[in-house]
């Protein structure tokens, strides 16, 4: 029998060597799985891994993964914050949502005014919007001891409907011929969020990525706040006994997590999306949760599997497109390839050993 | 009897069978979380279960055949769930989202050639000579056998997990791994029963669904019910009859709000269709406030994976 | 600017790759399709799917096709656009309304690529077609069925979005029910999806067990039809999108079958054979593109018998189903004694017209 046995300490190379070593299972697995559904599995794991990076067509993919990247990274930065102190915000798709419809709305009630203080302000808007949607579960939290998962996952819904309200009301283009959608901000260059460098895919949603990633990093190593929020969570006792404020923790943590999806939603809606439409949200907020566990909390970690995110949507869309995979083959793929990532971590902090004789 | 157009008799009968795919989901999960393990991947289980279920049924012919083939679908993907944060110790709230991923994709796969079929129906438990009597026949006598089955199954886990031995296993399992496994439990075996046993229940709340409420398979069916339950588990402070009223809650506001609108009561449809969820955020938060500063019920071991060292 | 280069210098490079072949036809297309759902939703992305197979039958080797499932529309369908044009497609389907700005966008970066838009306006640049169906004749079809055959009097509607496309679907019904029984009643209930079964049978259930006895649907599943067979005959419904056959012997009496095959074929065939040009097509029974599924037993000989020459003089162009006089909910006219409805009206409609109850959500 093998067994389990923890390290003293953690594996360096282990902590490098998993995501390949988990990437390389997938591949064989998922071969497996493409090969019975009659494609060519080397063709296929080429299409989803290398083409989109080095392939004919790469140097149009390549910009896409950070577009892709982009809001997940950001969004997931905030809720390892908070996943970190213990505070479970899993409703990122309503901020997210919350943050497009006002930093959009904004932009849209003074159509068609050019100056260069718009987009700012919107940004500002997006961010508030987000944090607003936000502070309903942090003070019903605070205020009546209200559990935070629940409330920020029914307000993914109320978010939803809002959404679909702006879409066929108040948002609605009025020279859209009656259709439900706002106007498009690519027609709006003082609200536009357009690329910067369209061959990296760069505009302020990734801008604001990158720099968010390096800045939480920053706090977390360097800074008292940070020092709380790791304290908060593994011991919660000791944390109150040094001075943790518990409810002024929440506020913050999910203050910045709801902030940073609301920015991510505005960034998306004014560049990428370019309208607030019904079905504008395409379940980045959840997507993200994922991201941030597969980045280990880390703001670096997130920053590589937000890509790796990336990656696997834009090379299964090709795979399905080029060679006729079905969808929910792709998504069959993404699952097994978490799984992978997430079993093969084991060998960071633990190693099997054969298990002799009784114990 | 009918208060604004709305007859209240048929409305409570309906939402008993409306909340039934939540309610047995929502059960499973009070299991899965009393034991401290937080499974985020309901929604893939239930669908997984409702192709589970349609296929074993139409296969079969048996409505009730179909239940457990439901039921066996969920489990067997929960184990893929077990396998992984008890054995391999990974992340339980990542390794949930996945296998709602993975459990979609199968599903849509696997239901393939499942389109456009009729299962065998699932039909009225009780003779209509009960389900007829006024006001209590539509309510008590008038359901299919599953809305019984998941309110005995509301008593049962009730009577469990508060009565007997192994209920208070699984809550001490849940409450503290550490004393529960000095104490000579073995935690990853206990914990990986009642994954099963979740997704088992997850599995037959998705059947549910494709068997009795919508009976056809068509890709996501299940449409997001799963993350209803989870919430619904919260909602009810991990206590199975408030799971029950909770489910029962809000599918009645669902229920109602749609009958609102047919019935042209005023109130704007937006404001209608965003109820269920203010509403249930609304009954928690005065529930919660009555309990301010006490703790809200949550297995304190919740979401922690567990490796004896010794 | 940069990207706008940038993508032009590639699909020029393509282009030249290829031979340049243009306005003389060709010798092989590729026909590419872009789904919002997936394939297996039995209703609209299947539907568009059958007629993405009709065309690979009808032209066989001469045409290659390609589809993407489950394209959220924005930022991924604007990327999922340019890997096809980029991949040699020849001409893009798109086929939802929320893909209306990203197809504009990448069909302004490929001149040489032909674009058709389902469902929207907007048509900027010379290599973008639209095409749309006049679901709405269907609707005035089931509309008559449903005023003759509701014994209650009341009928529903299973509404998804207030969106133009949805309230033309409400009004024809009603007009059609109205002139059918004069005292027929509308219930329309909102389900704010597109998708979700639990909630269509919810919605179902709600209007069934208010007395409403005939039930329409503008939602993608079959639950509402599954619903109504709970009834064992008292409540009859309709196919939508699809011809939900499997309920012929239930509640099903009629359906309006969303047939696009004819459209795409027509449209690759004039790409192969040169003749292809922008259009702006919005073509109902006449085109063959909205079908009327097969009338049932259940509907009385003379009841049939009318709704038949109803669809027959829709599709002769005899008759249409928004004819004034008709007023608006509030009373004001919208159309005078005789006259029919322009298209513009209608591709914008966001009011009920007179005697339906409720309100609009906007």
């Amino acid at each position: 029998m093998f067994r389990l046995e923890k390290r003293p300490t953690p594996s360096k190379f282990w902590l490098y060597a998993t995501p390949p070593v988990a990437v390389i299972l997938t591949m064989i697995a998922g071969g497996i799985l493409f090969a019975a559904m009659g494609k060519n599995p080397f063709e296929v794991i080429r299409t989803i891994f290398w083409d989109p990076v080095f392939g004919e067509f790469a140097f149009y993919l390549r910009g896409q993964l950070l577009v892709k990247a982009g809001p997940l990274i950001l969004i997931a930065i905030g809720l390892a914050l908070g996943f970190r102190a213990g505070i479970w915000n899993i409703g990122a798709e309503g901020q997210y949502i919350m943050g497009a419809i006002v930093g959009a709305g904004v932009g849209l009630a003074v159509f068609p005014t050019e100056s260069r203080w718009i987009f700012p302000v919107m940004v500002v808007a997006g961010a508030f919007g987000g944090w607003a949607w936000a502070m309903i579960p942090a003070i019903l939290k605070t205020r009546f001891n209200t559990n935070e998962i629940l409330v920020s996952l029914m307000l993914v819904y109320v978010a939803e409907t809002i959404l679909a309200k702006a879409s066929t009301g108040f948002l609605k283009n009025p020279e859209g011929m009656g259709f439900p959608g706002s106007r498009n901000f690519s027609s709006y260059p003082a609200a536009e969020n357009a690329f910067l460098y369209e061959p990296l895919g760069l505009h302020w949603g990734g801008v604001a990525a990158l720099v968010t990633a390096v800045l939480a990093y920053i706090l977390l190593t360097r800074h008292q706040a940070g020092f709380q929020i790791k304290l908060a969570g593994q011991a919660p006792r000791a944390a109150r006994f040094h001075g943790v404020n518990p409810a002024r923790l929440v506020v913050m943590c999910m203050g910045i997590s709801g902030a940073l999806a609301g920015l991510a939603g505005l960034f998306e809606v004014t560049g990428p999306a370019g309208q607030i439409s019904i079905d504008f949200n395409t379940g980045y907020g959840f997507t993200a949760i994922i991201v941030a566990f597969l980045g280990r909390l880390n703001p670096l970690g997130i920053v590589l599997a937000g890509f790796l995110m990336a990656l696997t949507y834009v090379g299964g869309e090709m795979a399905s497109t080029n060679l006729g995979l079905p969808d929910a083959a792709i998504q069959v793929f993404q699952g097994m390839l978490l799984f992978f990532l997430l079993a093969v971590d084991v060998l960071t902090n633990y190693r099997f050993r054969l298990h002799v004789g009784a114990h | 009897m009918d208060i604004g157009g709305i007859n209240p008799v048929i409305l409570i009968a309906t939402l008993m069978a409306s909340a039934v795919p939540i309610l047995l989901a929502a059960l499973g999960e009070t299991v899965v979380e009393r034991s401290g393990v937080l499974n985020l991947g309901v929604e893939g289980m239930m669908i997984i279960g409702a192709l589970g279920g349609f296929v074993v049924a139409v296969e079969t012919g048996s409505p009730v055949i179909g239940f457990f083939g439901g039921a066996a679908a969920g489990a067997l993907l929960s184990l893929i769930f077990a396998a992984l944060t008890q054995v391999f110790l990974a992340n339980q709230v990542a390794t949930g989202l996945a296998l709602t991923l993975f459990g979609l994709g199968v599903s849509s796969l696997g239901g393939q050639g499942y389109n456009g079929i009729k299962p065998p129906p699932t039909e009225q438990l009780l003779p209509d000579a009960l389900a007829d009597l006024p006001v209590v026949g539509p309510i008590l006598f008038g359901h299919d056998w599953v809305v019984y089955f998941s309110i005995l199954m509301t008593a049962v886990l009730w009577w469990v997990l508060k009565a007997t031995r192994v209920g208070l296993i699984i809550r001490a399992v849940g409450e503290s791994h550490e004393a529960a496994h000095a104490l000579g439990y073995k935690v990853n075996r206990i914990r990986l029963m009642c994954i099963a046993f979740g997704g088992a229940m997850a599995g037959m709340g998705g059947a549910y669904v494709s068997l009795a409420r919508v009976p056809q398979w068509v890709d996501g069916i299940t449409a997001g019910a799963g993350w209803i339950a989870l919430a619904i588990v919260v909602f009810a402070s991990w206590k199975p009859w408030r799971v029950l009223i909770g489910a029962y809650l809000f599918g009645g506001i669902t229920v109602l709000q749609l009958n609102l609108q047919v019935a042209g009561s005023g109130i704007p449809v937006e404001y209608l269709s965003m109820a269920p969820y203010l509403i249930t955020i609304l009954v928690l938060v005065i529930m919660s406030a009555g309990r301010k500063g006490k703790a809200n019920g949550a297995p304190a071991s919740l979401g922690q994976n567990f490796h004896a060292s010794r | 600017m940069k990207r706008r280069n940038l993508l032009a210098t590639a699909a020029m490079g393509l282009l030249l790759a290829s031979g340049g072949a243009f306005a003389q036809g060709m010798d092989k297309v590729k026909a590419c399709f872009v789904y919002v759902g997936p394939i297996g939703d039995g209703g609209w992305t299947f539907q568009h799917h059958e007629g993405a197979l009709a065309v690979q039958e009808k032209f066989g080797d001469k045409v290659e096709i390609q589809w993407q499932e489950n394209v959220p529309e924005g930022a991924d369908a604007e990327r999922v656009l340019t890997q096809m044009a980029l991949g040699g497609c020849n001409i893009i389907f798109t086929t939802s309304f929320g893909f209306m700005d990203p197809t504009n966008a990448v069909a302004a970066k490929f001149p040489d690529v032909k674009f058709e838009h389902a469902t929207g306006f907007k048509r900027d640049s010379a290599n973008v077609s639209t095409y749309n169906a006049r679901f709405y004749e269907g609707r005035a079809v089931q509309g008559h069925i449903a005023g003759k055959m509701t014994k209650s009097n009341k009928i529903g509607y299973i509404a998804s979005f207030p969106i133009p496309e949805v309230v033309m679907g409400i009004n024809s019904y009603y007009l059609h029910a109205k002139k059918a029984n004069p005292n027929v009643e509308l219930s329309v209930v909102w389900a704010f999806t597109w998708f979700d079964p639990a909630k269509e049978a919810d919605a179902a259930k709600a209007l069934i067990d208010q007395g409403v006895d005939v039930i329409a649907s503008h939602t993608d599943s079959t639950a509402p039809l599954a619903e109504a067979a709970k009834t064992n005959g008292a409540v009859i419904g309709f196919g939508q999108a699809s011809d939900m056959a499997e309920y012929k012997d239930g509640p099903r009496v009629s359906s309006i079958i969303d047939n696009w095959a004819p459209y795409y074929v027509k449209r690759v065939g004039a790409l192969l054979d040169g003749t292809y040009e922008q259009a702006d097509a919005w073509e109902g029974i006449a085109g063959g593109e909205v079908e009327i599924g097969e009338i049932t037993a259940a509907v009385p000989a003379e009841v049939k018998a009318e709704a038949e020459a109803l669809r027959d003089s829709i599709a002769a162009g005899t008759y249409h189903p928004f004819t004034g006089p008709i007023n608006k909910q509030d009373g004001s006219p919208w159309l005078a004694e005789g006259a029919t409805a322009p298209d513009g009206d209608l591709l914008g409609m966001n009011f009920y017209v007179e005697g339906i109850t409720g309100d609009i959500p906007q």
